[in-house]
């Protein structure tokens, strides 16, 4: 039975400290078939693949690769049992040429020196195979991606790799290399070799793929034979979880004519002719895949990235902010994604943190009026429960909610009219996203302000906003009213730039 | 949390008992080094070092260096010297320009690198190097002596017994508290230091808050330069030339503010400096050989860096 299959992972269980990223998922792939693996982010794509490479050791659960069992891989055991994986980002020095990027680590030597054509012969040879043209002398950073990709791909065929695995090969290309990744891939199926390839983009897989292996929150869901299944069913199991969260809830507060933040066709930062519409009480929610240009969307309202045309109104004036100052002022404001990185100054107290937006509106010739400077940190640390024994505590000894609630403090603070919240409950535990869930209620109900949130959690998205945009590859591809709002609709917009097509 | 505070509040005292610890070896060595007339000359001899420190603690806290402040020192002497004795310009006159000139020094070292984004240590660099030149262009290399009647009173003389340079250290180390403390811009440097992304994203213009502490910086340099010219008596391009901006730094940085900026206290600084001036003159005092002098400050820099990267390290595990 285990003859036919090149590949098998049984009962994959990866735990991290407190999380379990894979629950007992298994993948079977036969020889010479293209196994697509498909599931929302966070569904444990990466890290199963991450086992086959041993850049993840399983906690428990069979590596089988032609027969021989492992427990956990290594990179170097990976290669010499011919897996060979292509990453999104590409393995590869940019300032040597395509033949010597080939050989990168393994070059072919004269004596002690590199024998440079004999490794530009071979590479002749291995792109040949791939019935791929490039001169083997350029340099990698004069290939286009979609070259740099094939390069890669031979490498690996070079290197006798028998199971390619691609992760989302497609996303970084255009129309015309993809076609041309598709046609080398499916040759390289026909010469018997055995890949499985992630894609977020639906139509792909049903192009490429001869089986579906669908996962769901770090769990196998279900594998299905490409032909006998499709689009409706698949959508359903990738999201088809039970809704078990609850939110709180709100009172109709949205203000149906007065919209706070308008986008006329806005293009920039990889987003292109977003038009959206946010009012004062509602939130907007804004759904889509990693890389679907949310976060870019709300870098540009905010100033933090530059805008090629379209129009921003706000509270009905034209405003054209150049920097986060300026969007500030405005009224503006940025809850971070990366709240570490981005939000929250960890080396700084929370006072200051608090205050860092409103310093020099609150200074005399620059000298601050410590006393309101305290009064309004204990206001809200007050307001957002903020727990710290001190406000002079460095941020970096909070919780991650805690964190987030001095952020939120800031904007507060700042008395900012629109709040964009990139992400809003990542890394926060269960407790503390009902309270930011609550915060957020407040802000709209009680103080009238508007939210645009940029969210990943499917839950989270519907169970607090009033409407949902959703974006795939920077293109508007669906807007949703509560009443329409479904996993499976919003992934079927999220999961394709052009949903007819699907 | 509670334990962080604590080794903290450990190593805040700590440099202060290190200075302790030091100013007792050296008595024990030489009972002269307590004297008050000792410690006074050792006050003014390092006044120099205290002074550029304001506005190196600046640049530090931002994560950048400003390696141009020794030859700061020297143009300004230069320059200075040039107007009052070459052009009679009158002396007041003369230390208000050179001062603009020192701090527009840092105007260019914050444009080069807020606005073209040169890293501070080449830009800074370049400027030392370029300005070196044209100081030693304005005066042929050669010494400008004959200073104006009175202008050595910056550098030598006293007030009641504190002597001058000694007491236009603590009023500048009184404004680089102030500044630190009581201003936003000292907010912002903390801010800006400790997380750049986190900073523009909160508001702050990152670009101006470098073009100011370059600026700051280049005019605590020039302070320091006059002080050095009226103490030298005589316009010298060599003045500040010799490893001054290193020696800056090293009481910067003992005085735990930290290389990748985002940490430190004013206070510290003090305390670094105190301690250099007294290793200085302690070694002096002990007839140490001048050459083992500067192993001994290049071993404290290591040090004192050292134990900064190894809190930094132990941070990031």
């Amino acid at each position: 039975m285990s003859e036919e299959y090149v590949l098998q992972l049984q009962h994959i269980r990866k735990e991290y400290p407190g999380v379990v990223a894979l629950k007992d998922v298994t993948l079977e792939l036969k020889k010479g078939e293209i196994l697509a693996l498909i599931g929302e982010n966070g569904a444990g794509k990466s890290t199963l693949i991450k086992c086959c490479s041993g850049a993840v050791i399983p906690t428990s659960g069979k590596i089988v690769v032609n027969g021989k069992e492992f427990t956990s891989m290594t990179p170097q055991l990976a290669a010499e049992n011919g897996i060979a994986i292509i990453y999104q980002e590409f393995n590869n020095v940019k300032e040597l040429s395509a033949a010597e990027n080939l050989f990168l680590g393994r070059p072919i030597r004269k004596g002690i020196v590199v024998d440079k054509a004999a490794m530009e012969k071979e590479a002749v040879k291995a792109f040949d195979r791939l019935h791929i043209k490039i001169d083997p002398k350029t340099l990698m950073k004069n290939l286009t991606v979609g070259y740099q990709q094939m390069v890669e791909i031979a490498k690996a065929i070079q290197q006798n790799a028998q199971i390619l695995i691609m992760d989302e090969p497609s996303a970084p290309l255009t129309s015309a290399e993809v076609e041309s990744m598709f046609e080398v891939v499916e040759q390289l199926r026909d010469e018997g070799i055995s890949i499985i390839y992630i894609s977020h983009r639906l139509e792909e897989l049903y192009r490429l793929s001869d089986r579906i292996l669908v996962m769901r929150d770090g769990e196998y869901v279900k594998t299905l034979i490409t032909k006998e299944s499709h689009t409706q069913e698949l959508i359903q199991l990738m999201v088809g979880r039970e809704l078990t969260e609850t939110y709180p809830s709100r009172g109709d507060c949205v203000k149906e004519d007065d919209v706070v933040l308008e986008l006329k066709n806005v293009t920039g930062n990889g987003d292109k002719n977003i038009s959206l519409k946010v009012r004062r009480g509602e939130i907007l929610g804004l759904g889509g895949l990693v890389g679907a240009g949310r976060t870019e969307l709300a870098q540009l309202v905010f100033g933090a990235a530059k805008k090629e045309s379209g129009q921003i109104f706000f509270k009905g004036k034209e405003i054209n902010p150049k920097s986060p100052r300026e969007a500030i002022d405005l009224g503006l404001a940025l809850v971070p994604e990366d709240r570490k990185r981005h939000g929250a100054m960890l080396g700084v107290s929370i006072k200051n943190n608090i205050n860092m937006p409103i310093y020099e509106k609150n200074s005399t010739l620059s000298v601050i009026d410590s006393k309101k400077e305290r009064e309004i940190a204990e206001k809200y640390q007050k307001n957002m429960a903020i727990k710290t024994p001190s406000l002079n505590q460095l941020v970096k000894n909070l919780s991650g909610g805690n964190q987030q609630k001095v952020i939120l403090g800031r904007w507060l603070a700042a008395d900012s009219e629109l709040i964009i919240f990139d992400e809003p409950t990542r890394g926060i535990d269960v407790g503390a996203k009902y309270e930011i869930y609550k915060l957020m209620n407040d802000l709209v109900e009680k103080e009238g302000k508007a939210i645009l949130m940029i969210s990943s959690e499917m839950e989270e998205l519907m169970g607090m906003s009033d409407r949902i945009i959703v974006l795939a590859e920077g293109d508007m591809t669906g807007e949703l009213s509560k009443e329409e709002f479904s996993q499976e609709r919003i992934m079927a917009f999220a999961s394709a730039a052009n949903v007819e097509e699907v | 949390m509670k334990e962080n505070k604590v080794v903290n509040q450990i190593k805040d005292k700590a440099i202060w008992v290190v200075l302790l610890v030091l100013v007792i070896v050296f008595t024990a060595a030489n009972s002269r080094f307590i004297s008050p007339s000792n410690l006074f000359t050792l006050l003014r001899q390092v006044s120099m070092y205290g002074i550029a420190s304001i506005g190196m603690t600046f640049v530090i806290l931002l994560g950048d260096i400003d390696l141009s402040i020794g030859t700061i020192i020297s143009f300004v002497n230069i320059i200075c010297a040039y107007m009052m004795v070459n052009m009679g310009v009158n002396p007041v006159v003369a230390v208000l320009i050179s001062l603009a000139a020192a701090t527009l020094i840092g105007v260019l070292n914050g444009f080069m690198v807020s606005s073209v984004g040169i890293p501070a240590i080449i830009a800074t660099y370049a400027s030392q190097t370029a300005f070196y030149g044209l100081a030693l262009i304005i005066c042929g290399g050669m010494p400008i002596s004959g200073l104006p009647k009175g202008f050595e009173m910056i550098g030598q003389g006293y007030i009641g017994i504190i002597p001058i340079p000694v007491i236009i250290m603590i009023v500048c180390f009184a404004i680089g508290s102030f500044i630190l403390n009581k201003t936003y811009f000292g907010r912002y440097f903390y801010a800006v230091g400790g997380n750049v992304e986190a900073a523009k994203l909160s508001g702050i213009r990152v670009g101006r808050i470098k073009y100011l502490v370059f600026a700051i910086s280049g005019f605590f340099a020039g302070l320091a330069g006059i002080v050095m010219l009226s103490r030298t008596a005589s316009g010298n391009s060599s003045n500040g030339t010799d490893g001054f901006e290193f020696e800056v730094i090293t009481c910067v940085v003992l005085g735990g503010v930290s290389i990748t900026g985002g940490l430190g206290k004013m206070s510290g600084v003090v305390a670094g400096t105190f301690i250099i001036g007294a290793l200085k003159n302690g070694m002096v005092l002990m007839n140490v050989n001048s050459y083992v002098q500067k192993i001994v400050m290049g071993v404290v820099l290591a040090l004192a860096v050292g134990f900064d990267c190894m809190q930094n390290k132990k941070q990031q595990n």
